[in-house]
């Protein structure tokens, strides 16, 4: 192996991490306040907001149902606002941290609810305040559930940070894709893969460390 | 201390709504300790939520200390919440919070600084028996230590009032005596008044000072206990009793008793012995007095609040007339007298 390809297979390395730190960064700052509004504005919880829950419900599942591929060209303009570009590896976290944010939401949402009704009861009888009880009772005790949650996320951004290369966005998938497929270069693409691996299983690992660290279930 | 004024509550409307409770009046004075003992479904587990308002009565006033709950605004009832520590069956521990500072938890919502928490959280753990267990996790704790932490918790914020959900019902009987215990020490040291809901008769007869009984949504008995467990008012207070008590009559003697006395049967009766009652030497005076035998088949004797209960089933025996003149001597002394069959004579 030359040392431009290790060279280009570091980069591209650094591209995907670069990527995936920052949709994953952002989509969490969003993803997991709006997972919480998604949770306590439902029907009988602590906000119930009914029609709130709705929209935001029907939100999030559309940001779910877009195809990534289409969602990275379809919100070019707003990249491009964003951004001031439409392509390169910037251009690319952008989408990436739009088709995260729902993605969390629902995960946090889903993690939320695993939480005992029994526990934002004790804490009502206490004389909580919703936002004590979110606080102090919903996050701490669903903490395994969220860290569980990004990590699936930060997992997921990987894979999907591969079609980045449509718009420029390079990384891993887009290396396997120009120098492994288009030129016939199985070395590379085998290199693409294998790195892609070893990152995902690193991400799991940290995932499932941290989740057993805070979770005293 | 407690003022249940009118209360009920019904899920859903329509036709198909759901009463939950229907007109409860209650009392519970200042220091008592008050139990409501029903089978489930009967709407204890509604009552005693409707006290702290975490379900909102649809009809009638709650009343604590003299503050009405039920007109309050929600930055007034939280504020009241904190005179209103509640434990529950499940004990509701934050998991990811260490003994101690789940104790410090209402004190953290209330905003009280780091040292004042200490100096609260601390004497209640030492108190609560969990001293050596501060910086332990819920998940490393028995049930009983976790009901200990449950009761610190509920106590931290200084209550004048302590409601218990089915505090003991997922406790094994001994666990459940020393939780028993640990609250008649707070009802009696810190004069905190208890409501408590329960569906265990051991439970009543041993902590409680006053029973309510609810069936299908409604408070029909409210006696004393020592009154409760030696006359209840009702037929469902009657089951409760004689289930607890546990006083039945041998299967084989069941198998044998006839619902009509015949030429040569002697009747078997169930006595229900109380106050002045049990000390009377009854069976040698029916001996005496009607020359008839008497033999016990069962017997037991409890001690409840400080009054003593008697329970007895025995089968009398002599002639037609002299077993007759027997049974109306009994019926003549303060007593229950309930005939439970006959049977065929063996002699």
């Amino acid at each position: 192996m030359s040392s431009a390809l290790i060279d280009l297979v570091w980069q591209s390395t650094l591209e995907t991490l670069y990527m995936v730190a920052v949709a994953g960064i952002l989509s969490a700052l969003v993803g997991v306040p709006l997972g919480v509004l998604l949770y306590v504005t439902r029907p009988r919880q602590i906000l119930a907001q009914p029609v709130v829950n709705t929209i935001l419900g029907i939100v999030t599942n559309v940001g779910r149902s877009v195809p990534f591929i289409i969602l990275l060209v379809a919100i070019i303009p707003f990249t491009r606002m964003i951004v001031g570009s439409s392509i390169g590896t910037n251009a690319a976290a952008v989408p990436l941290t739009i088709a995260a944010i729902p993605f969390v939401a629902r995960l946090v949402e889903g993690a939320l609810n695993e939480v005992s009704p029994g526990l934002v009861e004790a804490a009502q009888s206490m004389g909580a305040t919703p936002m004590q009880i979110i606080m102090k009772v919903l996050l701490p005790e669903a903490r395994g559930g969220i860290i569980n949650g990004l990590t699936i996320t930060i997992v997921a951004l990987v894979s999907y940070s591969a079609m980045a290369g449509a718009v420029g966005g390079g990384g891993l998938g887009d290396l396997g894709i120009r120098y492994g497929y288009n030129r016939f270069n199985p070395t590379v693409m085998l290199i693409t893969v294998v790195v892609l691996v070893v990152m995902v299983q690193l991400f799991q690992s940290l995932g499932d460390y941290l989740v057993r660290k805070s979770d005293h279930k | 201390m407690i003022t249940l004024d009118n209360v009920s509550k019904t899920y859903g409307s329509g036709p198909g709504a759901v009463q939950a409770l229907k007109d409860i009046d209650l009392q519970v004075p200042k220091g008592t300790i008050h139990g409501v003992i029903g089978l489930s479904g009967a709407g204890k587990s509604t009552l005693i939520r409707c006290v702290n308002l975490l379900e909102r009565p649809s009809a009638g006033r709650v009343i604590i200390d003299g503050q009405e709950l039920t007109a309050m605004d929600a930055a007034a009832l939280r504020q009241a919440r904190h005179q209103c520590g509640m434990i529950f069956q499940h004990f509701n521990l934050l998991t990811n919070r260490t003994v101690y500072d789940n104790v410090a938890l209402p004190l953290e919502l209330m905003g009280q600084s780091r040292q004042t928490i200490r100096e609260r959280v601390l004497p209640l753990l030492e108190m609560t028996g969990l001293a050596d267990k501060t910086k332990q996790y819920p998940a490393q704790l028995s049930g009983g230590q976790k009901q200990r932490v449950a009761i610190a918790r509920a106590l931290a914020s200084r209550p004048k009032v302590l409601l218990c959900d089915e505090a003991t019902s997922a406790l094994d009987p001994q666990t459940t005596a020393s939780i028993l215990t640990l609250l008649q020490e707070i009802n009696q040291q810190l004069g905190l008044t208890i409501l408590l809901i329960t569906h265990e008769m051991e439970v009543v007869k041993t902590i409680c000072h006053r029973v309510g009984l609810i069936s299908d949504g409604r408070l029909v008995e409210d006696a004393d206990v020592g009154d409760f467990f030696t006359a209840p008012g009702t037929q469902l207070g009657r089951e409760f009793l004689n289930d607890f008590l546990k006083l039945e009559a041998p299967q084989a003697l069941i198998e044998r008793l006839e619902p009509e006395p015949g030429e040569t049967t002697h009747p078997v009766v169930r006595l229900t012995f109380s106050g002045d009652s049990v000390s009377t030497p009854l069976i040698s005076r029916l001996a005496r007095e009607h020359g008839i035998d008497v033999s016990i088949l069962q017997a037991k004797v409890e001690s409840i609040q400080g009054r003593t209960l008697g329970l007895m089933i025995a089968e009398l025996m002599g002639s037609a007339s002299q077993t007759q003149q027997a049974l109306t001597t009994l019926e003549s002394f303060d007593l229950q007298v309930e005939v439970m069959g006959h049977v065929q004579r063996t002699d």
